[in-house]
């Protein structure tokens, strides 16, 4: 039994040297050669279908799934990567079970939808290990496009920009690129070192120049941006993390769920990486799961997510809430964050206060609950934080807090436009941001070529 | 509980399923492992004259096409008769039947097209007591280039010389086995009832390269770098060896005559059907060689299971039952009218029968309704084609409804007709036996 099992406190080594790497592994394996034309025969290539539908990048499913079953991978790979550059990521990280996979005619048919997700996975991993590169870098334009961050949507963009034969540099203020992808997602989601993998694959097109360490509002302004260059993308996701609102949540061991995610990410020893022995997550979204899961993946002896409402609100996916419950993670409902009770300085137990609905507005019902916590994550959402662009120049307008654009990512700013979780609309997934940088990036490059 | 017990041509077997010759029935081995499953007979693999036995290659000698999830729906082989020594076959085969005498054993024959050889051959296969021999004239490779096989079975004058000979000089009854690589199924048929048949039975394997190794650019199954046509069975080529068992059985000049139906055989259902044309008895091979002997169980029960549902107490109350339906199509009801109907209920929406509707055929399904994603026949583009029902994944989703006598048909406006009426007396038929007036 490993000595730090049932250690108080935020500690590490809760778990055998060699358990970790069997909690980390891939949470879904490739599919094997075989495994994959199995899977794809059981296709039946819809008309006009569901699933395509469905993707936020209108990926041709049924297309890409056929040249698999036909064993052309890489043809099934373009006709991915055609509509989706990230196709590898969000094989690994879409939530299919609430896009494509839930609309499949055989979910409709037999409750058994036909797994797009890893078909996905398998060709785009047959063309990226060949590192097929199916889009040549035309003739530079000389025009300039500043990308603001390297994740989804500012790779989207800089990838179909490049395509257009435009020079990209991309500002980005972490030490790597791929934003979420490499700061944001549960390790068992992308592992063996996927996002930078992926990373390096978008920018083999070339034309395409990224710079870490550049943070907006910090390194650079917006108007400088405006000045340099022929026009700039604003990705920078979302900065700030919603604050708990309850007493004493600057208690040692109150933690932002996103932070504990990118440092587990970013850990090389992930015995090394402390964890309460009892966890307490406060949220009902992705984040919480993958914070709560990941707790009790690295020993946590009880892990319990609280949410304020009830469990068809939760945001987290049928899928995502199963496997928490399958990783002994205990989800409880209508539950809201009253005090952190802290003992010298540290958090020893959190209280919550029941929840009901009173009319359409959520309320506290006066009666708590305590439970014991050495370790709570703060996982209910983030926010925009537009401070970064307001440092010189014309503000930008904003909707809702967020970065208001048209339909084609256009800001209210000229020669500037925006897309992924920074904009109004902008809904937390790897591929709707996908969606929007390519789309914006069209947009922009239309623009360019007007003038 | 339906009696399911067989008697072909004085055959008696206690179930119509036998094993066709065919490499399951090369040794004694196979055929009791057969006879342990339960099959009702089998036709030894073909034997050839005393003598060095044939040779086959020692590389591939099967290849096959797909459906999805990789099921077998057609295998092609240039595999050649029985590789073993004529007097071992004998022996097996007279311990075999000497141990099952409950179940039909019949030997399958390929000798030179010469009287001689046959009349040599005869008596030493009498010995075995065997129930009866098969003449194998369809074996479309090898031994056709050598003028046996395929190459006695397309020409009819040979097919009935030799079955005469065969009459002749046994007393055992005789198959005469037809290969479907002619035109017309009917001639060789004729021919074997004129030289005194007792049965035939069909189909032998059709000539077939079943891919192509993109690689060495040679036909598979590939043999150092070349390939030779095989003979094509499996499920792919039952619609092929149905229609040629109706023919023979509703030919004035043939009909009557036994037929042991072979040919894709996989199911209980498709025995059934073959009997229903006008098939004696069946035989299957590429069934038992993809999943094993076992799957005689299915088609015993599953045969027994349908006919008590229909109330049919004996195989003469099935065998034959289809062949007056099968007809030219001259003679078609032209005033029939159906039209496809789709079970909202059952249908999952993926679209295809729209879109073989919209793109190939007839624009009649729809594919969004009020914006919303509906497929439903548009009746009065509906011709009834059938297309619809034919590429829906859900079976029984989509039927055809046939509109009743007097109802509009929306296509041509005009009420279905209560008179049969045909292509040979319709007025746009230049050769109408009826004057236009």
């Amino acid at each position: 039994m490993p000595e730090g099992q049932f250690k108080e406190g935020i500690v590490g080594g809760r778990l055998a040297a060699d358990q970790y790497a069997d909690n980390f592994s891939d949470l879904h394996p490739p599919l094997d050669h075989h495994e994959a034309l199995v899977e794809s025969d059981r296709c039946y290539f819809c008309y006009d279908a569901p699933c395509m539908n469905a993707c936020p990048t209108s990926i041709d499913i049924p297309l890409f799934i056929r040249q698999i079953s036909t064993g052309n991978p890489i043809g099934s790979a373009k006709t991915i990567f055609d509509q989706n550059i990230l196709g590898g990521m969000c094989a690994r990280v879409c939530p299919t079970e609430t896009l494509c996979e839930e609309v499949c005619v055989r979910e409709v048919a037999e409750g058994k939808p036909v797994q797009i997700g890893r078909l996905q996975r398998y060709a785009t991993d047959v063309a990226m290990a060949e590192n097929k590169q199916f889009y040549p870098r035309p003739e530079p334009t000389g025009k300039t496009v500043a990308v603001v961050g390297a994740g989804p949507a500012g790779l989207a963009a800089a990838h179909r920009l490049a395509r257009h034969g435009h020079d990209v540099t991309i500002l980005e203020a972490r030490p790597k690129a791929g934003g979420l992808n490499e700061y944001g997602i549960a390790a068992y989601k992308s592992v063996d070192n996927f996002a930078q993998a992926e990373v390096d694959y978008v920018t083999s097109i070339g034309g395409i120049d990224i710079q870490n360490g550049k943070a907006l509002g910090r390194d650079y302004q917006l108007s400088d941006l405006i000045r340099n260059y022929d026009a700039v993308f604003l990705g920078m996701g979302l900065g700030g993390v919603n604050a708990l609102r309850a007493d004493g949540e600057d208690a040692a061991g109150v933690t932002n769920a996103v932070e504990f995610i990118a440092e587990l990410r970013q850990a090389s020893d992930l015995s090394g990486l402390p964890v309460g022995r009892r966890v307490v997550v406060i949220g009902g979204g992705m984040t919480a799961i993958d914070a709560a899961v990941q707790s009790k993946l690295l020993g946590a002896e009880e892990v319990t997510i609280c949410y304020r409402r009830g469990q068809e609100h939760m945001n987290a996916s049928g899928f995502e809430q199963d496997l928490a419950a399958a990783n002994g993670v205990t989800i409880r409902h209508w539950l809201q964050p009253k005090r952190v009770v802290a003992e010298g300085g540290k958090v020893s137990a959190i209280e919550l206060e029941y929840t009901a609905m009173n009319g359409d507005r959520l309320a506290g019902t006066g009666e708590t609950l305590t439970l014991v916590a050495d370790q709570v994550f703060k996982a209910i959402g983030q926010s925009f934080v537009p401070a970064a662009l307001n440092g010189s120049g014309a503000s930008i307008e904003l909707e809702a807090g967020r970065i208001k654009v048209d339909a084609e990512g256009r800001t209210s700013l000229a020669k500037v436009w925006a897309g992924g979780d920074c904009i109004f609309g902008g809904d937390d997934l790897t591929v709707s941001a996908v969606a929007q940088g390519r789309d914006a990036a069209e947009s922009i490059n239309r623009s360019l070529m007007q003038g | 509980m339906a009696d399911i017990r067989n008697n072909f041509v004085g055959i008696k077997s206690p179930n119509p399923f036998w094993l066709a010759s065919a490499p399951p029935t090369d040794k004694a081995y196979n055929v009791i492992r057969a006879f342990k499953a339960g099959w009702g007979g089998v036709v030894w693999k073909t034997l050839g004259e005393e003598g060095p036995p044939v040779v086959n290659v020692n590389g591939p000698r099967y290849g096959a096409i797909w459906g999805a999830d990789r099921r077998l729906l057609g295998l092609n082989n240039i595999e050649l008769i029985t590789d073993r020594d004529l007097q071992t076959n004998l022996r097996e085969m007279k311990q075999v039947k000497m141990d099952w005498p409950d179940r039909a054993l019949i030997a399958s024959i390929m000798v030179p097209c010469e009287e001689a050889s046959w009349k040599a051959i005869l008596p030493l296969v009498e010995e075995t007591n065997a129930d009866g021999i098969e003449l194998n004239f369809g074996c479309p490779h090898g031994m056709s280039e050598r003028g046996m096989g395929a190459a006695v079975g397309q020409v009819p004058e040979y097919i009935e010389m030799v079955v005469r000979w065969c009459k002749q000089y046994t007393r055992m009854p005789v198959i005469t086995k037809l290969t479907p690589n002619i035109t017309d199924i009917r001639k060789p048929a004729r021919a074997a009832h004129a030289g005194g048949t007792d049965a035939v039975s069909l189909i032998n394997t059709i000539n077939s390269i079943t891919g192509v190794d993109l690689d060495s650019f040679a036909p598979m199954p590939t043999i150092d770098g070349k390939g030779s046509h095989g003979g094509y069975c499996g499920p792919a080529v039952k619609p092929i060896a149905m229609n040629m068992v109706a023919e023979i059985a509703r030919d004035p000049e043939t009909r009557g005559l036994p037929i042991s139906g072979i040919g894709g055989i996989t199911t209980w259902r498709d025995a059934a059907e073959f009997l229903a044309l006008g098939a004696g008895n069946v035989q299957v091979c590429t069934a038992a060689m993809t999943y094993g002997f076992k799957i005689v169980q299915e088609m015993i029960a599953g045969l027994e299971n349908w006919m008590d549902e229909k109330g049919h107490r004996t195989l003469d109350d099935v065998i034959g039952r289809a062949t007056p339906n099968v007809t030219d199509w001259q003679y078609l009801n032209l005033n029939y009218i159906a039209k496809a109907r789709i079970d909202q209920d059952a249908c999952i929406k993926c679209g295809r029968c729209h879109i073989a509707c919209e793109d190939t055929s007839h624009q009649a399904i729809t594919n969004m309704v009020d914006g919303v994603r509906h497929f439903e026949v548009i009746e009065a583009e509906c011709v009834g084609c059938n297309l619809c029902v034919n590429v829906c994944p859900v079976d029984n989703c989509i039927t055809m409804e046939p509109l009743a006598v007097g109802a509009i048909d929306q296509r041509t406006g005009k009420p279905v007709s209560p008179i049969y009426a045909n292509w040979t007396t319709h007025p746009n038929n230049p050769m109408a036996k009826v004057a236009a007036e």
